[in-house]
């Protein structure tokens, strides 16, 4: 990276360029290492390959009058509501941003803008072993202790009986808090100080610094964290499925206190249910159908996100 | 933040006296609200996860006091007093070794030439960008690609031919390659926090490019990549979203070959498996209380158990190296 070989000088009386066999070894090890980053892209391609050759039978096969005029979705007897998916993980990834965005948001200005050195260095830590909790935990912990005792006490004890919406978009907005609270930490961190000191000088206070100032500067961080988050929202599984209530099928609803899946619990249930994907029909291709709605929906957010992230990084 | 150049020339007092003098009487009521609000979305933060923690210590203790061991040496079941969950860490350890073995060499490859041997041109900046975009891509969409390619191939490999099988090593693959982008990430961070004058030295005295870093990147990059190692460990030991799709067993007796006396069979990689966030998967959303509470919370015990202690080597480890590096 930082040399290159200078080629040898024309009557070169000493031959400086070594043992062969060190020479050969060099060049076999940068073939290998080679190979390996090559392997993402083969990745990359092979989950275009494997959405795509399964899931185009889908296109070519099924009744679009299902797909979009039903509002049911039932695969296996093949109704294929692709409304009823979308408008629950619109729902869920809603009220995981209502959870995650003012708690993240509150968080990131509290760890950049007023704690402690000392405080910072003992409470950012326990926010990442948050972020470490795996998805299927938070899906138990979301029904047995989210859906009884916050949604049962906001909506009356029958709502907070089993799983809901409600009950799995707040346990996905508690998985988000982390990522939240740290991209946007340290947007507002790369915010230069003089900034601060000119905001104090003219007389404001250190709340009209931070949102005024502070704040403003570091938007597009903010946002690149909110996209990212909402992009992890919508490709969380396991808590939605565990804890979204519905099992199998589900209808068209909007009311987030009803129970109902996402396009990642369909595809998780669909799974499931018996050792092998299996099932009449579409109900294998629709499996992969979905995987391509999800995978296109977050990369376009991903792309979008990472690009904000960048460019705020070269304006500071 | 850096607004205390007073405190350079007054005692502590001075300087409260001075800001009541400009603030005047008022007391910021409404800055020490917003400072408590913010704070609140701290706190709220950490007592959520110290209320997840004490449910499941409530919830999955209790099958411990009762049971003990037997609750980690039993099979699978559909009675509750019977179940547990062998064939879980079984599978879960394999799961580890399969990422260890397969993630982690191409995961440091690939950021050694990354960060050590590309040029900087346009395909080196599409296959960093294609790396970002991999790591967030959702877990389950990885599912189908075990599906549709290690369980096809690795499937032929292992099984009958013809016949479909979902395999441990199948289910290894998929979150090995689930976890790769992280363990690259991690370790071209590693890789950039070495000083380049180690390497500049490494050159000035003679050494190949692959003498360079085998001698003196990689050894001091260690202690990082073995902590983004382990948590790519930690992370893939965690994740069910695959597995359900990947195809784990969830209530089945055909395990029987698998137990915790012969955890280490490399025959297991060839048989149908299930892992522990697959049981706890399952049984949350079992009907019987015993198995939607007591039996889940206590898997989520023994799988936090792991991690902790994939963790705790990684910290080790770190330290050990460290120390070499100082020393």
């Amino acid at each position: 990276m930082t040399t290159t070989e200078l080629p040898p000088p024309a009557n070169a009386a000493v031959d400086l360029s070594g043992d062969p066999r060190r020479q050969r070894r060099e060049r076999l090890m940068g073939v290998v290492f080679g190979v390996a980053a090559g392997v993402s892209l083969l990745i990359s391609a092979l989950i275009l390959l494997s959405l795509f050759s399964k899931g185009w039978r889908f296109f070519a096969e099924v009744d679009w009058g299902t797909v979009f005029g039903s509002d049911n979705w039932a695969p296996r007897s093949g109704e294929f509501s692709i409304a009823t998916l979308l408008v629950g993980s619109v729902v869920v990834t809603g009220v995981a941003m209502v959870v995650a965005g003012p708690l993240g948001l509150g968080a990131a200005i509290y760890l950049a803008e007023y704690a402690r050195p000392r405080v910072r260095r003992t409470l950012k830590p326990i926010l990442e072993v948050l972020a470490g909790v795996p998805s299927v935990v938070l899906g138990f912990f979301a029904l047995r202790w989210v859906a009884p005792n916050v949604v049962g006490t906001l909506f009356g004890e029958e709502a907070g009986r089993g799983g809901s919406m409600l009950a799995a978009g707040i346990g996905v907005g508690i998985l988000t808090v982390p990522l939240v609270a740290s991209v946007s930490e340290d947007a507002m961190r790369a915010v230069p100080d003089t900034l601060r000191q000119a905001s104090a000088g003219l007389g404001a206070r250190k709340m009209t610094t931070s949102l005024r100032v502070v704040v403003p500067a570091a938007v597009s961080g903010i946002v690149a964290a909110l996209i990212l988050a909402v992009s992890r929202a919508l490709g969380e599984t396991m808590v939605v499925y565990i804890a979204g209530g519905a099992a199998d099928q589900a209808q068209f609803v909007v009311d987030p206190r009803e129970s109902t899946l996402t396009m990642t619990a369909a595809m998780a249930s669909l799974a499931s249910g018996s050792d092998q994907v299996t099932g009449s029909g579409l109900a294998v291709a629709s499996l992969y159908f979905l995987g391509i709605v999800l995978f296109a929906f977050t990369l376009g957010l991903n792309v979008i996100g990472n690009r904000v992230v960048r460019k705020y990084r070269q304006v500071y | 933040m850096a607004f205390t150049t007073i405190g350079e020339t007054g005692t502590a007092a001075a300087q409260g006296a001075v800001a009541q003098a400009l603030r005047g009487s008022r007391v910021d009521v409404r800055g020490k609200v917003f400072e408590y609000a913010l704070l609140a979305c701290l706190l709220v933060s950490l007592l959520v996860l110290a209320a997840l923690i004490a449910s499941i210590l409530g919830d999955g203790s209790g099958v411990y006091a009762e049971r003990g061991y037997d609750f980690l040496d039993g099979g699978l079941s559909r009675r509750p007093a019977r179940a547990g969950i062998s064939q879980g860490i079984v599978g879960s350890v394999w799961i580890a070794v399969t990422v260890a073995v397969v993630a982690f060499p191409l995961g440091i490859g690939a950021a050694v030439y990354l960060e050590e041997y590309a040029p900087r041109n346009r395909l080196t900046a599409f296959i960093e960008l294609n790396i970002r975009n991999l790591a967030g891509v959702p877990s389950v969409v990885y599912g189908l690609l075990g599906l549709a390619i290690f369980v096809d191939a690795l499937g032929g490999f292992y099984g009958k031919a013809g016949v479909q099988r979902s395999t441990l090593a199948a289910a290894g693959m998929t979150l090995a390659v689930l976890v790769l982008p992280v363990m690259i990430i991690t370790t071209q961070e590693a890789l950039r926090a070495v000083p380049g004058e180690l390497r500049d030295a490494a050159y000035g005295v003679g050494s190949t490019r692959w003498e360079v870093i085998r001698k003196i990147v990689l050894p001091y990059a260690a202690p990082g990549i073995f902590t983004g190692a382990l948590l790519s460990i930690a992370r893939a030991i965690g994740e069910a979203a695959p597995l359900i799709v990947v195809g784990a067993v969830t209530f089945t007796t055909s395990g029987a070959g698998l137990d915790l006396a012969n955890v280490f069979d490399p025959g297991h990689l060839e048989g149908r498996f299930t892992a522990l966030p697959m049981i706890i998967s399952t049984w949350s959303k079992a009907p019987q209380p015993e198995f939607k509470v007591d039996l889940a919370a206590g898997t989520i015990l023994a799988m936090l158990a792991f991690v902790l202690l994939v963790n705790s080597v990684a910290i080790v480890l770190r330290n050990r190296f460290e120390k070499k590096r100082t020393g």
